[in-house]
């Protein structure tokens, strides 16, 4: 068992996903199938060896600082769920 | 023939001599919609209105004697998960379901600056997440070749389209072999530039460090005309390469004397169906005689491409796929708060492939196995990496398959993980970031076989070559699917 | 048992360049809602950030000032988690490589230096404002505003090597002086340009392992960190002393109350699940460049506190307040290069001119009284020409109407007696108007005397020199 149902379950909540019981079951079958596969990589000898995030040698990659035009309101509230008053609207929110 | 089924270099010369009109071009390609969409579905969103009034502005050019570029007046159709400005772009997923961006990705304006005519958006799997377009949370699209059979994925409807004469060229987009793939199992030659060369501003990112967007066309020539009008530097993307590109038409020269190409022997072992190993030598062979020279070389960490691949993919798409929570954008549930609102949101607008990989890549990421997955998975890469360096240092191109096989039937593949091993030969070159094109080298029961040519960063020009050598020796280009709708 | 504190501070200083750290949005704040933002800091689907070059200035200039090594490879990486406020539910920020490490500031508290160490320097991005309809848990929805969403952020992490809340606010005073020196923010707590979180422990008196921390949050200005700190402190050590333990907790600062508050975690302990940010490529500063910014740092408030006590002769105490803002010395140094005499107008600018600059809500820059214009006020006294009395009206003067001194004295006819003759006639006629006071002075009562200085200056319109009236008066009463 590489990933446990709890694991499933609390990845899920990051994930802000919601499962049923069948869904977690389900999932994590495939995913414990998947990681079983992704195994493999341990058979390597990997060490001293640097990571590669970026496949490019670029750097600085920078632009000048200045205004450029802003979307009008009415756009950058076109594609929202609810508005208000210029603002998005969400439900209720806890601290954060 | 028909207007649909000619190409994009052909067209250009016909509407410049005045031959065809682009208002009738476009007419042509749509009432072929019209007759074979039921049996493909290539299109999550047709744009003819607009196609029709881009077509008109380049007939009132021609008339007046205006020099037109290549690809005015030309159809094509865009992947639905490139951004289009005032037009629908779903990612065929239900979360964008009604999704219009405010704004263009760059490539659609390099294409509006060619007064290009654009037909659509064409279908794919949600969030470019897919090998089959299986995954389109929408519906599934056929495959010209045999309806009951994959285009493949994820730009399965970008491939369709332009097999079965719907668009003269598509745009898809690549991150594990996502152009190439369809493209060998559509017949069409299918490129995935080097990484950092076409830009990615406004392609809805899935995997940052390994997607880039691509032509998929009828033949090479094609292939290098979108290219021309889409690569080159792009401010707005700060993973964009600042050289300019070269015009790409310069290498359509049928040599490939003194050629050095490399077999991977890690790309011919089991796995493989026979006819598709077969059609490839017989590609080889033919290359040979013509004075290229073949050489077996070796990339000795590629089973481990794949695995590496499964882990950093969805890790950074668990983070891209972040802000599809229903605030700003994007389909919205009820729910008594925000947190309840957000898991909603999400578990009724995701389909299980896109929640698979998010979960996945979550879980690579997170605190306690963060080293052994994901790091792990980017020492393996610079590994990957390093293996095609060194066999660039023997050869010029690699030559291997496209995909093990040909075109599987819908719903055949139905374990995530059997459909992910479809991958295993495109997605090295994405780990690499190299630039990797796929055309037709042969067919087996009537299905294309895709041959998979690859080069070194920034050598389009040199892959382009090889293949335009060997699709004008043969004629594979100039089949069409049977669609029996003639 | 006695306790000692341990507090470690983390400041979020807002840059001030003119678009986002991002996008090429503006930076400008109380605008509208949601008129500056764009796809890219809006987070719509497909949009790429690029940085803008001044943060990375910014942040070296800061990395310098607080005498950080600059690391010569930086990177950007995403911390992940989902709230509002955040439109890609992820804020891209630095993790393992910032750009500026080990650094210190030194503090002054009861006439004691002492060296705070600073962790790290790293660049951000803000997020956007969340507005409630009622408390935020009581409404049902909430309003958000992507304004400040992507402007430019350095967060400051402090080594936790305050000890006291006292010690606390004397850094983040020092830490917005050297802020504003170098120009990189505004540092206005009240806009929310400068926020600072404080991470507080206590352990026993002689005992090396930190205690168990609590998080504080909503310290909203300087005076709210101490006291919140002070609470804390008091807190804790009721909790440790009945044998109790603190809880790893965020607790929330009411000004109101007075009190801190638990935080009710609504979720699972944050897991960030930083990686690597794939849309951004490292920076590499040039070390040639970096010194050219150091070269180019103007002199920061220690230093200039330490010049304008050896050059001017001003007290440690002084001098430090004079400098707590850049303006302010810059204004003292141009008063006194205007010819004023470094204690006069050390005294002024701590006295009137601050207490005008206080009272409109202005910083000595916006100052309507020119450094000159004060050095020929201050000359004036010298010379006699007016009183030091007369001068604060003098000052009103100038301040409401920007003129000069030398203009107003004459229209005000304010210009200072310094006549004998003429004083000493209204002494005289004071003196006989005043038989009892007079009577009281001859009788031994010292003090009456102030009665008639008062009188003569009354009658003087306050323009009389005040110590020719008290010589005179002196002389004429003991003739009597």
């Amino acid at each position: 068992m590489k990933i446990t149902r709890q694991n499933v379950e609390d990845v899920a909540l990051l994930s802000r996903l919601e499962m049923t019981a069948e869904e977690l079951d389900a999932y994590s079958g495939q995913l414990n199938a998947i990681l079983e596969y992704a195994d493999v990589l341990n058979k390597l000898d990997t060490k001293g060896i640097e990571p590669t995030a970026h496949v490019l040698p670029l750097k600085n990659v920078m632009r000048p600082d200045e205004v450029k035009p802003s979307l009008p309101r009415e756009l950058a509230l076109s594609n929202a769920p609810e508005a208000e008053d210029g603002y998005f609207k969400v439900p209720k929110v806890m601290e954060g | 023939m028909d207007l649909f089924k000619q190409t994009i270099h052909t067209l250009h010369e016909r509407l410049t001599k005045k031959e065809i009109s682009a208002v009738e071009l476009a007419k042509s390609v749509f009432t072929r919609t019209d007759v074979v969409e039921s049996k493909i579905r290539s299109y999550i969103t047709e744009t003819r209105e607009q196609a029709m009034a881009q077509a008109a502005a380049v007939d009132a050019k021609l008339a007046k004697g205006e020099n037109i570029a290549p690809l005015a007046g030309i159809p094509g159709a865009l992947k639905d998960n490139i951004c289009t400005n005032g037009v629908k772009t779903t990612c065929a997923s239900k979360i964008l379901a009604n999704f219009v961006p405010p704004y263009n990705a760059t490539v659609v304006d390099k294409l509006a600056a060619q007064d290009a005519v654009i037909t659509g958006k064409a279908n794919c799997d949600e969030f470019a997440m897919g090998g089959s377009t299986e995954n389109s949370g929408f519906f599934v699209t056929h495959n010209p070749w045999d309806i009951e059979r994959v285009p493949g994925g994820s730009s399965g409807g970008s491939a369709s389209a332009v097999a079965a004469g719907q668009a003269i060229w598509a745009l898809g987009s690549d991150t594990g072999g996502s152009i190439r793939q369809p493209a060998a199992y559509c017949g069409a030659v299918g490129l995935k530039p080097t990484y950092g060369r076409v830009s990615r501003y406004g392609l809805v990112a899935y995997a940052s460090s390994l997607d880039q967007i691509g032509p998929i066309t009828r033949d090479v020539t094609d292939s290098a005309l979108v290219l021309n009008a889409i690569a080159g530097y792009d401010a707005k993307d700060s993973t964009s390469i600042n050289e300019a590109a070269p015009d790409y038409t310069q290498a359509l020269v049928q040599d490939v004397k003194g050629l050095k190409i490399g077999l991977p022997k890690e790309y011919f072992g089991a796995g493989i169906q026979p006819e598709v190993a077969a059609a490839i030598q017989k590609a080889v062979e033919q290359l040979k005689a013509m004075g290229a020279e073949v050489k077996e070389v070796s990339l000795p960490h590629t089973e481990y491409a794949l695995p590496a691949y499964y882990l950093i993919a969805p890790a950074e798409a668990s983070s891209n796929l972040a802000r599809y929570d229903g605030v700003g954008f994007g389909h919205r549930a009820e729910g008594s708060d925000i947190i309840e609102m957000y898991k909603k949101s999400r578990s009724e607008g995701f389909g299980p492939e896109v929640k698979r990989r998010i979960m996945l890549g979550t879980y690579a990421l997170s605190s306690g196995y963060y080293d052994a997955y994901y790091l792990k998975a980017l020492q393996v890469r610079t590994l990957v990496k390093q293996d095609f360096d060194k066999a660039f240092g023997e050869v010029d191109v690699l030559i291997t398959p496209t995909a093990p096989t040909t075109a599987f039937k819908i719903g055949e593949l139905s374990d995530p993980l059997a459909m992910y091993l479809q991958d295993i030969y495109t997605i090295p070159i994405n780990l690499a970031g190299l630039p990797g094109i796929s055309l037709p080298c042969g067919f087996v029961s009537g299905l294309p076989v895709g041959m998979q040519i690859i080069g070194k960063p920034l050598a389009e020009a040199t892959i382009i070559q090889a293949a335009y050598a060997f699709e004008q020796a043969n004629d594979y280009h100039t089949r069409f699917a049977p669609l029996g709708e003639e | 048992m006695k306790y000692e504190t341990v507090i470690g501070l983390e400041v979020h200083s807002e840059l001030k360049t003119k678009s986002k750290i991002f996008c090429g949005c503006s930076t400008q704040f109380g605008s509208d809602q949601n008129t500056n933002v764009c796809p890219v800091c809006l987070g719509l689907p497909g949009v790429l950030p690029v940085i803008n070059e001044k943060v990375v200035e910014f942040a070296v200039r800061a990395g310098l000032a607080l005498n950080c090594k600059i690391l010569p490879f930086s990177k950007f990486d995403r911390k992940n988690y989902y709230y509002p406020d955040l439109p890609k539910n992820y804020q891209t920020s630095q993790y393992d490589l910032p750009i500026a490490v080990d650094g210190y500031l030194d503090i002054e508290v009861n006439g004691e230096t002492k060296r705070i160490g600073i962790t790290r320097v790293h660049m951000e991005e803000d997020a956007g404002k969340l507005v409630h309809s009622g408390t935020i848990s009581n409404s049902e929805y909430a309003l958000v505003d992507y304004n400040r969403t992507g402007v430019p952020l350095i967060e400051i992490v402090s080594e936790p090597e305050l000890r006291s809340p006292e010690e606390a606010k004397a850094y983040l005073e020092k830490m917005k002086s050297i802020l504003q020196y170098i120009d990189v923010s505004d540092c206005k707590m009240e806009e929310g340009s400068l926020r600072c979180d404080a991470n507080i422990s206590l352990r026993p008196v002689g005992t090396e392992p930190f205690g168990t921390k609590a998080e504080l949050k909503n310290l909203n200005s300087f005076r709210s960190v101490q006291r919140g700190l002070e609470y804390e402190v008091e807190r804790q050590t009721e909790v440790l002393s009945e044998g109790g333990h603190i809880i790893q907790e965020t607790r929330s600062w009411d000004e109101n109350k007075g009190v801190t508050l638990s935080m009710r975690n609504k979720e699972q302990a944050h897991d960030y699940r930083y990686f690597p940010e794939p849309e951004l490529v490292p920076i590499v500063v040039d070390p040639a460049k970096v010194e050219s910014i150091r070269a180019s740092l103007p002199e920061l408030p220690d230093a200039r506190k330490a010049r304008f006590v050896a050059d001017y002769g001003l007290s440690a105490y002084d001098a430090e307040t004079i400098t707590a803002s850049r303006a302010m010395a810059d204004y003292f140094d141009a008063t006194v290069k205007a010819g004023a005499d470094a204690k006069a107008a050390a005294n002024w600018l701590m006295g009137e001119v601050s207490k005008h600059l206080n009272a409109a809500n202005k910083s000595a820059e916006e100052c309507p009284v020119a450094a000159v214009q004060l050095a020929s006020l201050i000359a004036l006294i010298d010379k006699g020409t007016i009183s030091g009395k007369i001068a604060k009206t003098v000052f009103e003067g100038m301040w409401d109407s920007g003129k000069d001194a030398e203009t107003i004295v004459k229209e005000q006819g304010l210009v200072q007696i310094s006549d004998e003759g003429a004083i000493v006639a209204i002494v005289d006629g004071v003196i006989a108007a005043s038989p009892q006071s007079v009577a009281d002075f001859k009788a031994g009562k010292e003090k009456a005397i102030g009665f008639l200085v008062g009188q003569v200056m009354k009658q003087s319109k306050g323009r009389a020199n005040p110590e020719l009236v008290n010589k005179l008066l002196k002389e004429r009463l003991a003739a009597l």
